[in-house]
């Protein structure tokens, strides 16, 4: 078998989102004024200046009295050297990330320095913010800091010289940045469900029975639940069952792939100890009840590939199974 | 041995489905400010803090609490991060329960908080993994099917649970932090309102929510310095079983029937329907009311919708269930369990303002979550035995 | 109090590409079966169950709900999960222990690593408004505290070399660590930096893996092991999230939680340092070395070569706090020390220290 003999199967995973996030009075305020091209601070309990400013005292919980214009320029504190920047990163060629304190704050922030190498990196070197055209994104609005002592990458937007002049307020204050997550993942599925899907390739359903509690899940699960043991006896199941119960869907949501109304139902296959869901078509919603008998309708050979090749199931036609049956199975 | 332990206090957020004014920091700390305040507790007394919270893909934020470090007074203190998917909140209360009762600790601070507007928790929640079968009929498809064999176990006539729903928005119109707050709220409205899982109609269904809830909990000691009530916690349960197996009961889960025998056990508790009298209990869908009140032992199976049509579960009944308007009226996904928690311990005190249950004493919070998989409930009372 | 000990520890072995799933089943499943083996207890016999993982590692929500099958969780469990390593967990499951709720509890912690890029995923735990929009990867932050050290004088590249020098050497004999190996700092320091000033020797491989500890009451501990860790310190802390506001050459999180725990006497530390330059600033925040704060010789560190050979997210801290206590279960040492951390740049820090009968 496949799957026992070689890797269980795997394909990638992307997940992806911008999210929203309301930034409330502190974080709005300096988000504002990084679209206006300044720099804010904060005095905290402790008697630092924080750039940027805490959200809440750590000490008293308060939120800051007042805010302190600070930088932008400033001093790197640290560095390292990124030769390889990964996605989402603020340069797309190799460059120093550093924690930077601006001018007349105590603390330091966290950007990238585009100083073209590693060499020229150091502590203690005096940085200035690149300004990115995008006022009002949050942090990204500074595109990354340059040494003081550069004249500026040719072609940037604005000039070097722009760098510290004024840009002016906004017109609104900034209340909400817009954060994208990508991320890639390379997802496996359990022994037991790979034999499963390899087999549904075939047009055949294989569950495994519990070693110990000799129950037939399909499809199989990494460990039997109650048990806790690998299943491995394979069982050949028939592609013909009962909805135990199920639900009219009558609501679009996100991600729905067929059209209201329509029923999704707990099928079990005959034979198999646990119902799986799916789709019930081929009969009028309303004529879908518990105990009705189902077989799956396979998609057209061509579509088959490893997963799930049944489309739906459809009544057979057969008398409805008896509830006592199926009842503890709900 | 155990220490004894109990609520000081309790504070929730406003709960709206977007609450744009504040950040997840801000967010936190208005419950936090909300419960130490209720408590009379200086945040430099608090010894430890407990967040919990939903799945991180909610807010795009990989364990939330480290960056909250400094926004909930933890920079110092230990900090702990409960995640038991839906009842998580109930969790969180139970393990902030643990760190009293285990005489680590004499005052906790316990946290939960959801902010679903980040993101869209049905986006999280649809994500398919690859061979995974696809997404059939969205969040209320998993649960609307159980229902359907609830109802065609109990033999329940299908107005049980507009009943339970038009009950529990009314209350949540009675609660100041109430997400939906709909007094005029009937069950002929639910009943009109689109069927979208059959059998479960939209008014049946829980809000998506913005919120937050804290509760600053404390030993022997800390209850009897305050000069505020306190709720003395009598006891509390947690059980699990797997999310789905042969055998699974999805009506009457048995890790839900063991945690409250359990529960009642360890609160000497006998009757619960005579012994209880509020219980803030976890209703997503109406038709959990019903299920959750067999479930918990409250009724015998399959009769507990008739406490719910003889209006035993209404504020002025026998049994007042989710007096607070419970997760019909709010559901900020993390923080839900901690609620019912909060909301238990607001009854036993008499801090509940507008839905307090007249003169009650003991009272029950309950979570659930996964595919009711994670059970955690507690009993508070206003004197510690 | 009551008297807890560690009575059993498993761990799978850590991996670079496990072909497990990311709930962990099939990583659990086996240690379960070795741990239950050694003690002799069943899954019966557990009265509270914790775990610790993360979605975000696995890159989906409720990633952990389906790892109670390695259980068998019916009939139904008391059971937490901790979205934390499992070291965290096995502080719940030692709180339920101390309530008289339970008299054995298990603990156990999963994490496949591999499934994302680690270090990108872990920029996410950064502040969510205004650092990780930036996605600084969990490398560079390491590295930035790593220069402040160096240029402070506080350590050098050679004595971080050495340090994953010696974690190799010790991992020979440990069945379950990634990379082993004899070495030495000159060869090391030819490698060529990744993240200025660390090279590839200074950071923890990528691993997937698992691990189980079993904790019991005073009156069953002694039945189940000859030599039970008794804990005698379990304290844990946490430091600002705010990267440039504290010093981050030093943990305070780790002094304050180590002074608490009684860490000074330890004769052996297992350390949770996914970078070589945090087993300095841990072994000092600790009081582990020889020298000022310390009578006598300095602890042992890490004898199973530690993170550095062998960092299965989310399993690795409490995977440190059971190969402390094999330490006093063998006879190895009469007081031990297991330590873990969570965050950037150490920011939160755990320690057990546990002492033999």
């Amino acid at each position: 078998m496949t799957s026992s003999a070689g890797q269980p199967l795997h394909a990638p995973l992307e997940i992806s989102f911008d999210y929203t996030r309301s930034l409330g009075p502190t974080l709005s305020e300096f988000v504002t004024a990084l679209a206006g091209r300044r720099l804010l601070g904060a005095r905290a309990s402790d008697g630092r200046v924080h750039a940027p400013p805490f959200e809440f005292d750590s000490a008293t919980g308060a939120p800051p009295a007042e805010f302190i214009e600070v930088g932008p320029a400033g001093t790197v504190v640290t560095w390292t050297w990124t030769d390889r920047p990964l996605e989402g990163q603020p340069l797309g060629h190799p460059f120093g990330w550093a924690l930077i304190r601006p001018d007349g704050a105590d603390t330091a922030l966290l950007h990238a320095v585009d100083a073209g190498a590693a060499g020229a990196m150091a502590t203690g070197m005096r940085v200035r913010p690149r300004w990115s055209d995008r006022a009002g994104s949050g942090i990204t609005d500074i595109a990354c800091f340059e040494p003081e002592s550069s004249a500026g990458p040719a072609g940037q937007a604005d000039g070097s010289g722009a760098s510290d002049k004024a840009h002016g307020e906004p017109a609104e204050t900034v209340t909400m940045i817009t954060t994208p997550v990508r991320l890639s993942y390379d997802h496996t599925v359990s022994p037991g469900e790979s034999a499963y899907l390899l087999a549904l390739a075939q047009g055949r359903l294989i569950g495994q029975r519990c070693p110990a509690c000799g129950k037939v899940y399909l499809p199989p699960r990494g460990a039997c639940p109650v048990d806790g043991v690998p299943t491995k006896d394979e069982v050949e199941l028939p592609d013909t069952g009962i909805v135990t119960t199920f639900c009219v869907v009558n609501v679009p949501f996100h991600g729905q792939k067929f059209p209201s109304p329509y029923v999704a139902a707990s099928v079990l296959i005959d034979g198999a100890d646990i119902a799986f869901q799916h789709l019930i078509l081929g009969c009028p919603p309303d004529e879908v009840r518990m105990g009705l008998r189902v077989r799956a309708v396979w998609k057209p050979r061509e579509e088959w590939d490893v997963g799930h090749n049944i489309d739906h199931f459809e009544p057979t036609g057969e008398p409805d199974a008896p509830y006592d049956s199926y009842a503890r199975h709900l | 041995m155990k220490q004894r332990a109990a609520v000081l206090g309790t504070g929730q957020t406003h709960h709206r489905s977007k609450r744009a004014d504040v950040s997840i920091a801000g967010l936190c700390r208005e419950a936090v400010d909300r419960a130490l305040a209720d408590a009379d507790v200086p945040a430099d007394q608090i010894d430890a803090i407990v967040v919990g919270k939903a799945p991180d893909l909610f807010e795009g934020v990989m364990m939330p609490e480290l960056y909250l470090a400094d926004a909930l007074g933890a920079v110092g203190k230990p900090l702990l991060r409960v995640h038991t998917a839906g009842s998580v909140g109930g969790a969180t209360g139970v393990v902030a329960a643990s760190l009293i009762q285990a005489g680590v600790h004499r005052r906790v601070l316990a946290v939960a908080f959801e902010k679903q507007s980040e993101s869209n928790a049905m986006w999280a929640l649809s994500i398919t993994p690859p061979f995974s079968m696809p997404v059939l009929a969205g969040a209320g498809g998993y649960f609307a099917p159980h229902i359907r064999s609830y109802i065609r176990r109990s033999g329940a006539p299908n107005h049980i649970g507009a009943m339970v729903a038009a009950k529990d928005r009314r209350n949540g119109a009675r609660n100041p932090y109430a997400h939906l707050r709909q007094a005029d709220m009937t069950m002929e409205k639910v009943l009109a309102s689109p069927m979208l899982w059959d059998p479960v109609r939209y008014d049946e269904t829980c809000p998506s929510s913005d919120g937050a809830c804290a509760v600053v909990l404390g030993d022997q000691a800390a209850a009897e310095a305050s000069d505020q009530p306190v709720a003395w916690i009598r006891a509390t349960s947690m059980r699990t079983e797997p999310t789905m197996f042969s055998g699974k009961d999805n009506v009457n889960p048995r890790a839900g029937a063991d945690a409250a025998a359990a529960l009642w056990e360890a609160a000497g508790i006998t009757s619960p329907r005579d012994q209880i009298d509020a219980a803030e209990i976890y209703v997503p869908f109406s038709w959990c009311e019903p299920m959750w009140l067999e479930n918990l032992g409250f009724a015998e199976p399959g009769q507990g919708w008739r406490m719910t049509e003889a209006g035993e579960t209404e504020i002025t009944g026998s049994l007042p269930v989710n007096p607070s308007g419970g997760v019909l009226s709010s559901n900020p996904i993390g923080a839900s369990g901690l609620l019912r928690f909060a909301e238990s311990a607001m009854q036993v005190t008499g801090k509940a303002g507008e839905h307090q249950v007249a003169g009650a004493k003991t009272a029950l919070g309950h979570a659930y979550g996964g595919g009711s998989q994670y059970f955690s409930m507690w009993v508070v009372a206003d004197t510690p035995d | 109090m009551t008297d807890v000990a560690v009575v059993g520890f498993a761990q799978a072995r850590s991996e670079r590409h496990s072909p497990a799933t990311t709930n962990g089943v099939e990583m659990l499943v086996p240690i379960f079966h070795e741990v239950f083996g050694a003690t002799g207890l069943t899954k019966a016999d557990v009265d509270f169950w914790c775990s610790g993982s993360s979605d975000y590692l696995a890159g989906r929500a409720f990633s952990f709900v389906s790892a109670v099958d390695a259980i068998g969780a019916f009939p139904p469990v008391m059971e937490s999960h901790v979205e934390m390593d499992g070291a965290w967990a096995l502080y719940e499951a030692w709180l339920k222990v101390l309530t008289g709720e339970a008299e054995i509890a298990l603990a156990y912690g999963f994490g496949k690593s591999s499934a994302g890029t680690l270090r990108r995923v872990l920029a996410l735990q950064l502040d969510p408004y205004l650092v990780a929009p930036l996605w600084p990867d969990s490398v560079s932050i390491a590295a930035l505290q790593a220069r402040l050290g160096i240029e402070a004088g506080l350590w050098s590249e050679q004595d971080m070399a050495e340090v994953a020098v010696r974690s190799r050497s010790s991992a020979i004999t440990n069945a379950h660590a990634q990379l082993s190996g004899s070495t030495s700092a000159a060869e090391l320091l030819c490698e060529p930096y990744i993240a200025d000033p660390l090279r590839a020797h200074d950071c923890a491989p990528v691993s997937d893996g698992a691990a189980v500890v079993i904790l019991a009451t005073g009156s069953r501990a002694s039945e189940l092991c000859a030599r039970p860790a008794w804990i005698t310190g379990f304290e844990h802390r946490i430091d600002s999230a705010s990267l440039g506001a504290r010093d981050l050459t030093t943990a305070p999180s780790a002094v304050a939680a180590g002074a608490a725990a009684g860490a000074g006497r330890a004769q052996v530390a297992e350390l949770h340092a996914p970078f070589t330059h945090q087993e300095i600033i841990l072994r000092r925040a600790l009081g582990l070395d020889a020298g000022n704060d310390r009578s006598g010789d300095g602890a042992r560190i890490n004898p199973s070569g530690g993170a550095l050979c062998g960092n299965p997210m989310f399993a690795a801290g409490l995977a440190r706090i059971g190969s402390a206590a094999a330490e006093i279960m063998s006879g190895r040492a009469d007081v031990a020390l297991g330590h873990a951390t969570s965050g950037p740049a150490l920011q939160q820090n755990l320690v057990c220290v546990m002492e033999a009968p």
